[in-house]
């Protein structure tokens, strides 16, 4: 059984997580939008990417500290150019898989 | 009516399931990495499957529910782990913003389906198929909710018995990694687009030593995007275009 405790905190915890999923699709789908808006939401997806990817590839730990000699990282670097190469998510996904399970056996 | 909407063969769910469903695999992968992991930390902690389940159903947020299940345990209360989920899970906001653009004239109530299932990950993968691939409301929404699916499948799973699974077996929890990297090579458009992507990425991995929590990921792209405004407007674009 689930207790009523527990399912009032997943509850809460999805609701506040859905809002911000869901006002946004509301309310921007809806209507045109200044032009600087929409030249700043082109951006978002390259910045937040980014902003994604590289804590997880050069710090670790908790408090988080900078290491730039983690298998993430060195994986990372041939990965992005089979990425630019061949353009292909299969082929980056799997080649990035290989390489880390490699580098993993290695160390 | 969307673009390319008319073509009678894009508007049929049937082929919209298939692509959907399809295209969801790089995300099932790291999910089900993912999801096991957290199914065992979940049931050490002394959830039961059917709560796990339960949770992934209801938040499906990946990050937030290992941050809850580690303060379930230390003993937390409802407002803390609420106002901190809040917060793990501000980013959205940004991603549902530029998700609006595709999703033009939608009804409200596949609207509200569509917001369920957006991720890191499947905003990620839509906003590169949208742009790149012949790729509509249908596709994204049932690659949304394949995801969702395989989520709360192996968040269960784990619950049940993931810890007889090898850890990191054939580089799985590389999946998702490999996959941010490859669609943010495909969000690289100019010369611009990689100088915001680098200051972004840079100013991330400085704020996330500085300041604990993830409110690093919304500073850092909110303001890289905003320099990207500034720059496009001043011009200087055409001056790093030239130089491309």
């Amino acid at each position: 059984m689930i207790q009523t405790d527990y399912l009032l905190i997943v509850i809460g915890m999805g609701l506040v997580t859905y809002i911000p999923r869901w006002l946004p699709l509301l309310f921007l789908s809806r209507r045109g939008l200044p032009e600087w808006f929409a030249e700043w939401l082109d951006f978002i997806p390259a910045a937040i990417l980014s902003a994604l990817i590289f804590p997880l590839l050069a710090t670790t730990g908790e408090p988080r500290h900078l290491d730039l000699l983690r298998p993430e990282l060195f994986v990372a670097l041939p990965t992005l150019i089979v990425a630019i190469k061949t353009r292909s998510l299969a082929g980056t996904v799997i080649f990035g898989m290989v390489l880390y399970w490699i580098a993993g056996k290695c160390i | 009516m969307r673009p390319g909407d008319s073509q009678e063969k894009r508007n049929d769910w049937p082929h919209a399931i298939r692509d959907g469903m399809l295209g969801a695999w790089p995300i099932c992968l790291g999910y089900l990495a993912i999801g096991l992991a957290f199914g065992v930390i979940a049931q050490k902690a002394g959830l039961h499957p059917l709560e796990i389940g339960c949770m992934s159903l209801l938040v499906y947020a990946g990050s937030s529910q290992f941050i809850a299940v580690s303060m379930l345990s230390a003993g937390a209360g409802f407002f803390a782990i609420v106002i901190t989920t809040f917060t793990v899970n501000l980013r959205h906001l940004l991603m549902s913003s530029s998700l609006s653009i595709y999703l033009r004239g939608l009804s409200h109530g596949w609207l509200s389906a569509f917001a369920y299932g957006v991720t890191d990950e499947s905003f990620a993968l839509n906003v590169a198929n949208f742009r790149e691939r012949d790729w509509d409301w249908r596709r994204a929404l049932v690659l949304n909710h394949t995801a969702n699916l395989a989520w709360i499948g192996s968040t269960v799973a784990g619950g049940y018995g993931g810890q007889f699974i090898p850890a990191g077996a054939f580089g799985i929890d590389y999946a998702l990694v490999a996959m941010f990297i490859c669609l943010l090579i495909f969000q690289i458009r100019g010369a611009l687009y990689l100088v915001i992507a680098l200051i972004s990425g840079i100013a991330a991995v400085l704020l996330s030593i500085c300041i604990p929590g993830n409110a690093y990921i919304i500073i850092a792209s909110t303001a890289a995007a905003t320099l990207g405004v500034l720059l496009k407007r001043s011009g200087l674009s055409r001056k790093l275009g030239e130089s491309s």
